[in-house]
Formats: structure tokens, C-alpha cells, sequence
């Protein structure tokens, strides 16, 4: 059997029409009805989309194998029909400089799942004091394009406003986690009638708002591009819808968990919900949703955050914070965006796969299921409701929506051409 | 499993219920010889992960009132100021055969932590935790409310009585568990401190809001309640400083002058006297701080007997 030239019949495209796909050598090389002349791989049922692109994903390999490996996150990544990753610069050693950056992009190629994109941090060592070898990351193999500090905020205003700018150079993006840490001392979730009885220290939303704030007038002061991680609340979409009318360059992201969970999760200090930023009330919920759907925000991103189990078997305010999510993400977008009725499958597409490869840059990915583009593909079952089960590629188990129901099912997943999941289960990829 | 980690888990007969039990235990704190066999043979541990001398010493007599061993784990200079976690000590001291925790730690939820998790079978009493609950301070502060305001003999709920609670509320587990307890037990209560420390979101929690303490205090309450000032507050911002704290919100002698002689006194200690309250208000003999005290080995008594001897479900 030829495993580099196959036909995928009957798919339906985010568009709606019907198609057959024939795939060889890693790219696409027909789109059309009834295709024959290679194996043909029955799709009926299923909808194609651009392979998914995550801009937010902690890999934790190097410094934290424990958690994560840059193997294990990669088959997750494919699993939720992923077929490129953005992996945080917060390791161990932090990916500051060319030679850690270099690292994860050959191990990600090595392990062959997904694209695996390093991002570079902002600031040594996420001191947020000093920049980072931003320009080297660059010019390195890796390509790098995304700066972040993510579990850090770049606080400070100069330190900001230079990294903004400094990255204009080469077409670099600040994609910054906003959280005013002077607000946020000792926070555990979100400030509210709940936490003050539940007697947790309160994370306002001001603290993320106000630093959007803030960032979108660095970005239009001095002409450059920012990206702003992780969006929780409803006035710091406001924010953001403001700055997009004036005509800023800012882009944003919301995640899975953020679209679907609410803080009443946190009633038994289960650590499981325990997340930053902290989950947000339903009203909250509702207008990232529609931010989703009315183009505020561009992207879903996952902000996977893999734990050991014991980081999470102990009283919340010990625990970490941060939950798994690539293998739900696409699940999530379907249940609280498809069947609500706010988007529909090109939309989808554009937030899981388009935008997110558009912010980073990347050619290879989101380039639509055309004749020529690589065979980045993505096949859901939309059709399928099922209930979330502990079995993961991960090597983490911190999934805050274990037994939650969820619809639209990766059937299979397609990384240039590679099925890198096939009826529903991870392909080994060392046997083919 | 049975335990007492907020005042949530009651309701208001089974809150009513432990009151009257406290007070048949009462009795045995005022005989010769102050014991029970009711717990004998069985073990209570204190787990103390924050220090609290009163409060560790309280549960001790009371389990030991009814002839319960007792042993007690502080976190200073124990396996814990080694890194160990709370899963290892409580598994540790429950593999030695003890029945009950009694925790107080500096983390919210804590307790709930233990009592919901796969690692310990045993009763868990919450003796406060971080800034969520310390549900026996607030029975002892019903029963003391109770019996000096409706009489010594009385079996009932609190309903027509107005409590104020002044201070520190944002911090306050003590706040929190006499808000639920109190308005549980159908009195009105208030509650009064600057806006930094009483926050919008604690509107729910109470019944009035003031932000002006001589405001509150002309408003004719029968309880008022003082708490505990933190002298590190000063630090994160939420008050100027100790003298304009003293002087705005404190229960200073002109203050505590100007109240009807009927109004009860009361402070969950230790106090800073000259900071939240004059000697004046707490030595008169309108204070039921001693009482609180007193009050506090009998509650506990019963909701250790409760738990462990009758082995019912508090609710």
C-alpha cells in the first residue's frame, strides 16, 4: 500500500461543499468530486479542516519532563486534530536564547506529530527586566516570531513599550500575558461574592484589563503588533474591540476552558479548576463567546498546562495552576460555539487553524485545503456526543472535564501528508 | 464520613441541636470531675498547621472531657517545615490509628481538601482555615449570644436579635462562619469596617453594611462584635495606619460610653487592646469575652461527641 498517496472521499468542507481530497507526497494534489487511481479512505460523514494551529501550549520540555515531554504534548496536540503547536518559553532552562529554541524545534521535528514552534521569551530568563536575545531567536532555525513571557506579565511599561518595538524589525508579535501583578498578590481565583466566602484572595479583572489597556496604546504609540494571551473577562473584550475600531494591530486569544467553565467550579477547592487567569462568571463566559463570533477575539488557543499529580492532590492553595486541553479544544469550540449557533465551520476553521497561523507567520500551515498547500488536515465527526474519559496521550491528568459531555470527535488527523491519527487513535509513527 | 468544615453544613435545627447539646456539657465543665466516657478508647488528632495555642488547647480539653486520647501535630519544627505535604501527614497520622482531625491551617479549604479526598477516612473538623471558616468559633459565639440575651435555660434560635460585626471582615474566617451561623439562626447582623476590608462582594453576606462606625453603633444593636486587627494589613494598603484605624474604627472607651448598657461585648481574641478595643469595653461587665472562652471547650465537646460517639451527620 502506498502510504503517501491516498484519496479522502466524501469529505465535507467548512463551506459545505462535498469533496474528495487526494493526497500525495505530503501535499495536496486534487480537490475535486469522485476521485479515483489511489486507496480511497471513506470520509462520509466528516468535515475536513486546515490542520489545527495552537499558539499557546506548554510543552515543558526542556526542565519539566515530568509534566510533559515535547513527544508526549505533540501526539495530544495530534489527538485534538492539531497539526501545529506553539510551545511557551517558560522551561527550564527558559527559552531565551537561540540554543534552547533550536532544541525544542528539533526535537519537535524529531518526534514528527506536529510542527512544533518555539516561542521565545520576551525577557531574560522572564526576569521581565532585561530583553531577551530576541533578534538571535530569530535568525536561529527556529524562526521564532512569537515573544511571550506567559505565566509572566511584561509589567513593566518600558520594558513593554521596547520589546514592541524592537520586534518590528523582523514582523515579530508580543503576545503578552496581562496580569498586573501588583493587583494579583497571593490570587487564587476570581474576585467575587464566591471568593470572598470561600475565603480565596481575589483576582480582579481590572488586573488583566487594565494591562490590556495599557499595551494597546504602547502598540498603536509606537506602530507595532501585539497579541494578547488568555482574554477572561467581558470589559477586557471591550477593551479590545475598542482598540481594533481605532485601528490597532492587536490580535487576541481566548481558550477552551474560558469559553465553556465558570468560577463556581472552585465552591470545593478542587485544584483541578485552579487556573490563571481564574475562571470568570457566566456573564464573562458569554462575552468571550460572542467575541468569538463577532471577530474581537481572533483565535482559540489552548494554554495546555500539563502538572504532576501531585501538584494537584493538595489544598488549592498549594496546587499549581493550569489544566490540560489540547485533546478537548476542538470538542469545546464545537459544543459552546458550533451548536450554540454563533459560528459556523469557516469561522471555526479561521480561529483554530487561519488566524493562529497568520499571527505566527507560519507558511506551512492554514493555508486552506487547496491543491499545492501541504496535507495539514484535520477530519471531525461532527455527528459524535461522547463524555470525556481519563485515557490521554498527555503525560499529565490535570483534565478539569473528565465526565463533562462534549460533541465533535477527531476521527482522524493528517501532519504533511502523515496520518498522524487514524480512526481515532494515535498512529506510531516509528512504524511506518 | 461525618464532619463539621463549614457552618454550611448545618441547618438551622441541627445548628440549634449542637447549642443545647453544648449546653448539657456545660454542666460537665462545672462539676468536680469534668469527664465523660463517651469518647473513651477513641483517638483525635490536632492537626495544627498554624499556630493557635487557645484554640488547640480547647479541642484538646474537650475531646479529653470525654475521655478521648489526644495527640497533637504542630506544623513548627515537624515533618511539614521539611517540605512534606499535606496528603503525607495526614495519610502518616492516620496510619497510627487516629479517628478524627482537627485541623487549622493557613489555607482556605483545607480541611475540605482532606474530608473530600481519596487519602483520609477520618472525621475532619475544620478549626479555621486561612480567611474561609472556623465553624465552632461561630457556634461558640451562638451560644454565648444565646445565653446571655435570652437566658440560660433558652432552646431557641436568635430571631429579634441584632449583631454587629466590626472590622477586619474581608479576612475574617470568624466573620464569615457568625455571619452564616447567626442570620442561620434568624438574628440580623451587620457589618461595619473601612471598604478595603469590607469589599462590595460581602453585601451578600450580611444583612447592613456601614461604613462609618459611630453610624453603625447608634443603630441599636445588641451584639457588638469586634474582630481582630492585623497589624500587616498596613503593609498591602488596606489601612493608612494604626492610629487612624484606632481612631475610626476602633471600640474606644467614648464609644463603648455612649452604648446602652444592655449591648453585649464581644471579641473572638486575641485582642489588641488600644487597637480594635479599649479596656474599657472589654473588662466591663457587658464583655462576654470570657464567656466565648469558656463557651468554646462545651461546643467543641459537642461537636466532637456529635461526630464521633453518635456518629450522625451534622445536617
Amino acid at each position: 500500500m502506498k502510504k503517501n498517496h491516498y484519496i479522502l472521499s466524501n469529505v465535507q468542507l467548512s463551506n459545505g461543499t462535498s469533496v474528495d481530497i487526494e493526497v500525495k507526497d505530503g501535499l495536496i494534489k486534487t480537490v475535486a468530486k469522485d476521485l479515483s487511481g489511489a486507496d480511497v479512505i471513506d470520509c462520509s460523514g466528516l468535515i475536513a479542516l486546515q490542520g489545527f494551529v495552537d499558539l499557546h501550549t506548554h510543552l515543558r520540555e526542556p526542565g519539566f519532563e515530568q509534566s510533559e515531554t515535547i513527544l508526549t504534548g505533540s501526539k495530544a496536540a495530534a489527538k485534538g486534530g492539531f497539526t501545529a503547536v506553539h510551545a511557551m518559553a517558560n522551561t527550564m532552562p527558559v527559552a531565551d536564547n537561540a540554543a534552547v529554541v533550536e532544541q525544542v524545534y528539533a526535537l519537535g521535528k524529531s518526534a514528527g506529530y506536529v510542527q512544533v514552534q518555539p516561542i521565545g521569551a520576551v525577557t531574560l530568563g522572564l526576569s521581565g527586566t532585561q530583553l531577551a536575545d530576541l533578534g538571535k531567536m530569530n535568525a536561529s532555525q527556529a524562526k521564532v516570531t512569537v515573544f511571550s513571557d506567559d505565566g509572566k506579565c511584561v509589567s513593566d511599561s518600558l520594558v513593554m513599550r521596547r520589546a514592541l518595538e524592537y520586534v518590528k524589525a523582523f514582523g515579530g508579535v508580543i503576545a503578552q500575558h496581562a496580569q498586573d501583578p501588583a493587583l494579583t498578590v497571593g490570587a487564587q481565583m476570581n474576585e467575587s461574592e464566591l471568593s470572598l466566602k470561600l475565603g480565596l484572595t481575589g483576582w480582579p479583572g481590572v488586573a488583566e484589563t487594565a494591562i490590556i489597556a495599557r499595551d494597546v496604546l504602547l502598540a498603536e504609540q509606537v506602530q507595532s503588533r501585539l497579541h494578547v494571551c488568555h482574554v477572561s473577562t467581558r470589559g477586557s473584550v471591550d477593551v479590545i474591540r475598542w482598540a481594533k475600531a481605532r485601528g490597532i494591530a492587536v490580535t487576541a486569544e481566548v481558550t477552551p476552558h474560558h469559553l465553556l467553565l465558570t468560577e463556581e467550579l472552585a465552591s470545593e477547592y478542587n485544584p483541578l479548576f485552579k487556573v490563571n487567569p481564574p475562571l470568570r462568571t457566566q456573564d464573562d463566559v458569554l462575552a468571550l463567546r460572542e467575541a468569538v463570533a463577532d471577530g474581537t477575539i481572533d483565535i482559540v488557543a489552548t494554554d495546555h498546562a500539563p502538572h504532576p499529580a501531585d501538584s494537584k492532590d493538595c489544598e488549592w492553595g498549594e496546587a499549581a495552576f493550569g489544566m490540560v486541553g489540547l485533546e478537548t479544544a476542538a470538542s469545546i469550540v464545537k459544543t459552546t460555539l458550533v451548536d450554540t449557533g454563533l459560528i459556523d465551520w469557516v469561522r471555526f476553521e479561521e480561529v483554530l487553524s487561519t488566524n493562529p497561523a497568520k499571527i505566527s507567520g507560519l507558511t506551512d500551515q492554514g493555508q486552506g485545503i487547496q491543491v499545492g498547500s501541504f496535507a495539514n488536515i484535520a477530519l471531525i465527526d461532527p455527528a459524535t456526543k461522547f463524555k470525556v474519559d481519563a485515557v490521554s496521550q498527555s503525560k499529565s491528568s490535570n483534565n478539569p472535564y473528565l465526565g463533562m459531555d462534549l460533541s465533535g470527535e477527531i476521527m482522524h488527523t493528517i501532519y504533511r501528508g502523515t496520518f498522524t491519527v487514524k480512526n481515532s487513535e494515535i498512529q506510531n509513527l516509528g512504524a511506518n | 464520613m461525618k464532619h463539621l468544615l463549614s457552618i454550611s453544613d448545618l441547618h438551622r435545627d441541627s445548628a440549634i441541636s449542637l447549642l443545647n447539646l453544648a449546653v448539657e456539657m456545660q454542666q460537665v465543665n462545672s462539676r468536680d470531675v469534668k469527664k465523660l466516657p463517651a469518647l473513651n478508647g477513641r483517638t483525635v488528632a490536632n492537626l495544627f498547621f498554624e499556630d493557635s495555642t487557645r484554640t488547640r488547647f480547647s479541642f484538646e480539653l474537650a475531646a479529653k472531657r470525654l475521655s478521648a486520647d489526644v495527640v497533637n501535630f504542630t506544623a513548627k519544627g515537624s515533618s511539614v517545615s521539611k517540605g512534606e505535604s499535606l496528603k503525607d501527614t495526614v495519610q502518616t497520622i492516620e496510619a497510627m490509628g487516629v479517628e478524627a482531625l482537627i485541623v487549622r491551617h493557613h489555607h482556605s479549604g483545607a480541611a475540605n481538601t482532606i474530608a473530600n479526598s481519596a487519602w483520609s477516612k477520618s472525621a475532619v473538623i475544620n478549626a479555621g482555615d486561612g480567611t474561609h471558616e472556623h465553624p465552632t468559633q461561630g457556634l461558640l459565639d451562638a451560644l454565648t449570644i444565646r445565653q446571655r440575651l435570652k437566658g440560660t435555660s433558652d432552646k431557641g434560635d436568635l430571631s429579634g436579635l441584632r449583631v454587629l460585626i466590626a472590622g477586619d471582615i474581608l479576612h475574617s474566617r470568624v466573620a464569615r462562619s457568625n455571619l452564616l451561623l447567626l442570620r442561620l439562626l434568624g438574628a440580623k447582623v451587620g457589618i461595619v469596617g473601612p471598604a478595603t476590608l469590607v469589599p462590595d462582594d460581602a453585601r451578600i453576606l450580611a444583612d447592613f453594611v456601614y461604613f462609618n462606625f459611630d453610624e453603625a453603633l447608634s443603630d441599636n444593636f445588641d451584639v457588638v462584635m469586634m474582630l481582630r486587627m492585623q497589624r500587616e494589613r498596613m503593609n498591602s494598603a488596606f489601612i493608612p495606619n494604626e492610629t487612624e484605624y484606632s481612631t475610626l474604627w476602633g471600640l474606644s472607651e467614648s464609644r463603648f460610653n455612649l452604648l446602652s448598657t444592655d449591648t453585649l461585648i464581644m471579641h473572638p481574641g486575641p485582642m489588641n487592646r488600644g487597637l480594635e478595643i479599649s479596656s474599657a469595653a472589654a473588662d466591663s461587665p457587658q464583655s462576654a469575652i470570657l464567656d466565648q472562652v469558656a463557651n468554646g471547650v462545651a461546643v467543641r465537646m459537642a461537636v466532637l461527641y456529635k461526630l464521633l460517639a453518635q456518629e450522625t451527620s451534622l445536617k
